[in-house]
């Protein structure tokens, strides 16, 4: 692979009180790449993501997107510049109808600039994301409040969001978790097909079998640490993967 | 087998949801229909009042801004507890400008009403960031401080406050002025809250880190809404002063905290039209009840419970389902 480095992480480190949630980890991730980031319950995923969105500071440490220093930039800022995030607790716009709720995406600085200033029709455009991550179209769901919406819908709702954005890169926090083998068996090519479009993304999962099918490299986290990176098959005959899986979810 | 109230959209909603489809006088009516009776109703009344009631209608319009600001607030994710902050700040700027340098309702209105929403605006800057109770706290602590630093220093008048200043002249056109003014505040608002700057809003109240993901500063759409909300605030602060010529401590009471609020539990979350309704319907009944002397406040107390507790949607919620839905009650399975 010769593509350009466009998202690094250097000695990224965060401390909550005495816990090391994420204790110095460093990777370069290059454009295009597909990067799975695994490791046992609590042992930093979700905290490396928001390290990465700037929703938490770093105590230490740098993330560098495209060359230049994003450390400590507020979030809208980081998301301004092209890193979007789902969330591994869905958030959704309870109020607002399922395809208002892309809207706000829609409306952002971001997309009106990569429109050349305009915004266009965003209903139209929020109602084609939402056929492409899986609602089906002119049903209902798609102009249903998104406080009703099932559980699937809403994992759905939180990918087309990051789409909207018209990201380069798209941290995925557990996209997977909670849903039927049925749901992330269609969900799979609609990453494949961002993976074909060029998007570079990180891929927080449980779901090991679905995420080796599409990762790249795997990065694998323990108590806040690196403790492997490599190809999938490799890093899951490390040992000391081996011993921080042993009795959890590797075998599903 | 159980039963199930269903509800469904009446066909002469659905038709008349774009003002291009209208075909007929009754559409248009059904339309128009809720939004003109209430300003027609409203400038009746003024018409057929005594001054009494007259100045009554006026004091109701200046809490239905000050209800209207809570709710335009809220819905942008800020719950305030101290309305009193914004009304006061309007109050003193509007009385001092007229007092000390002898400036003319018509100036002093306009400027407090701005000047009052920067003032508060940037003294809530820096709470912005804290979320629910925090925001809430400081703004029910701030116009109580106020208040105490003005006992204290004796500025502007101290505890007496300062009087005999500048009326509007005639009473009907206070009256008048504050009609227009609020029925402008609540088309202009809900036409916003409607659009997609209101849209933003709503997901700002929804889900604060949602909308940064997105790539939107939310600080510079709170700002912004704060500043709405405190100048419709200040504008009723500095409005009072000169219909009441007079400018004191007691516009930083926790009266005008409290009756919006309780204003926006009558009438209804969120709709703005709501919070208005309320109000029309609790200050002129607390004047009504002012004849009762110390069983004012527990009579007041048990009419607003009843009505929180008998229409929890908010009474504009409850009118406006009846008017554009069916109910019928269907049997469900199991
Ligand atoms: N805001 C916080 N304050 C204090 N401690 C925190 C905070 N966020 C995370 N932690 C701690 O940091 C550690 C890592 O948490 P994190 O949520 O990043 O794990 P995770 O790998 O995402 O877990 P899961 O698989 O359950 O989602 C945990 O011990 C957690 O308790
Ligand atoms: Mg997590």
């Amino acid at each position: 692979m010769s593509k350009e480095v466009i998202l690094q992480a250097e000695n990224l480190s965060r401390y909550f009180g005495g816990v090391k949630a994420v204790d110095g980890v460093s990777f370069s991730l290059r454009r295009n790449e597909v990067l799975g980031v695994i490791g046992p319950n609590g042992s930093g995923k979700t905290t490396l993501a928001n390290l990465l969105t700037g929703f938490v500071k770093p105590s230490k440490g740098k993330v560098i997107f495209e060359g230049q220093d994003i450390t400590g930039l507020p979030p809208y800022k980081v998301a301004d510049r092209g890193i979007a995030r789902s969330f591994q607790m869905v958030k959704p716009f309870y109020q607002l109808p399922a395809f208002k709720n892309l809207n706000v995406a829609l409306l952002s600085p971001r997309v009106r600039r990569l429109a050349g200033g305009r915004y266009g029709d965003r209903d139209a455009v929020a109602k084609d994301l939402l056929e492409e991550v899986g609602f089906e179209r002119d049903s209902w769901v798609i102009s249903h409040q998104a406080a009703s919406l099932p559980h699937g819908y809403l994992k759905r709702l939180e990918l087309a969001k990051c789409m909207a954005l018209q990201p380069e890169v798209i941290v995925l926090d557990e996209l997977f978790s909670g849903l039927s083998l049925a749901e992330v068996a269609s969900l799979v090519p609609v990453i494949e097909k961002l993976v074909h479009q060029g998007k570079t993304l990180v891929m927080i999962e449980h779901r090991l079998k679905e995420l080796f099918r599409i990762a790249d490299r795997v990065l694998v986290l323990n108590f806040g640490q690196k403790i492997a990176e490599g190809e999938p098959a490799q890093v899951m005959e490390d040992p000391q993967v081996k011993g921080a899986y042993l009795g959890s979810e590797a075998e599903e | 087998m159980a039963q199930r109230k269903e509800r469904i959209d009446r066909g002469i909603k659905v038709r008349s949801d774009d003002v291009f489809v209208l075909t007929s006088w009754r559409e248009m009516l059904y339309l128009a229909a809720p939004r003109v009776v209430p300003v027609v109703a409203l400038f009746v009344l003024g018409l057929v009042a005594g001054p009494y009631w007259e100045r009554v209608l006026i004091s109701t319009c200046m809490f239905a801004l000050l209800a209207i600001s809570w709710d335009l607030l809220n819905s942008a994710g800020m719950v305030s507890l101290g309305q009193a902050l914004f009304f006061g700040v309007g109050a003193y700027i509007a009385g001092t400008l007229n007092h000390y340098l002898g400036l003319p309702p018509g100036l002093t209105i306009p400027i407090a009403t701005v000047g009052g929403g920067v003032l508060c605006t940037l003294a809530l800057l820096p709470v912005l960031r804290l979320r629910g109770i925090y925001f809430a706290m400081v703004t029910l602590i701030l116009p109580m401080m106020i208040e105490r630093v003005i006992e204290a220093t004796k500025i502007f008048g101290g505890t007496e406050g300062i009087s005999g200043l500048t009326t509007l002249g005639n009473p009907h056109l206070e009256f008048w002025l504050a009609a227009v003014v609020v029925f402008v505040a609540l088309f202009g608002f809900r036409r916003m809250i409607g659009s997609d700057y209101g849209l933003l809003l709503k997901g700002i109240n929804d889900n604060d880190r949602a909308v940064m993901s997105a790539g939107m500063n939310i600080y510079q759409y709170k700002a912004q809404a704060l500043f709405m909300a405190s100048s419709v605030g200040a504008f009723a602060g500095a409005f009072m002063t000169h219909a009441y010529q007079f400018v004191g401590m007691p516009v930083f009471a926790l009266d005008y905290s409290m009756i919006p609020i309780a204003s926006v539990a009558v009438g209804g979350m969120g709709t703005l039209a709501g919070p208005m309704l309320g109000s029309f319907i609790l200050v002129p009944m607390s004047e009504l009840l002012r004849g009762l002397g110390g069983l004012r406040v527990v009579i007041y107390a048990v009419i607003l419970v009843v009505f929180t507790v008998g229409l929890p949607e908010g009474i504009f919620h409850y009118l406006s389902r009846k008017y554009n839905q069916f109910e019928r009650w269907v049997g469900v399975e199991r």
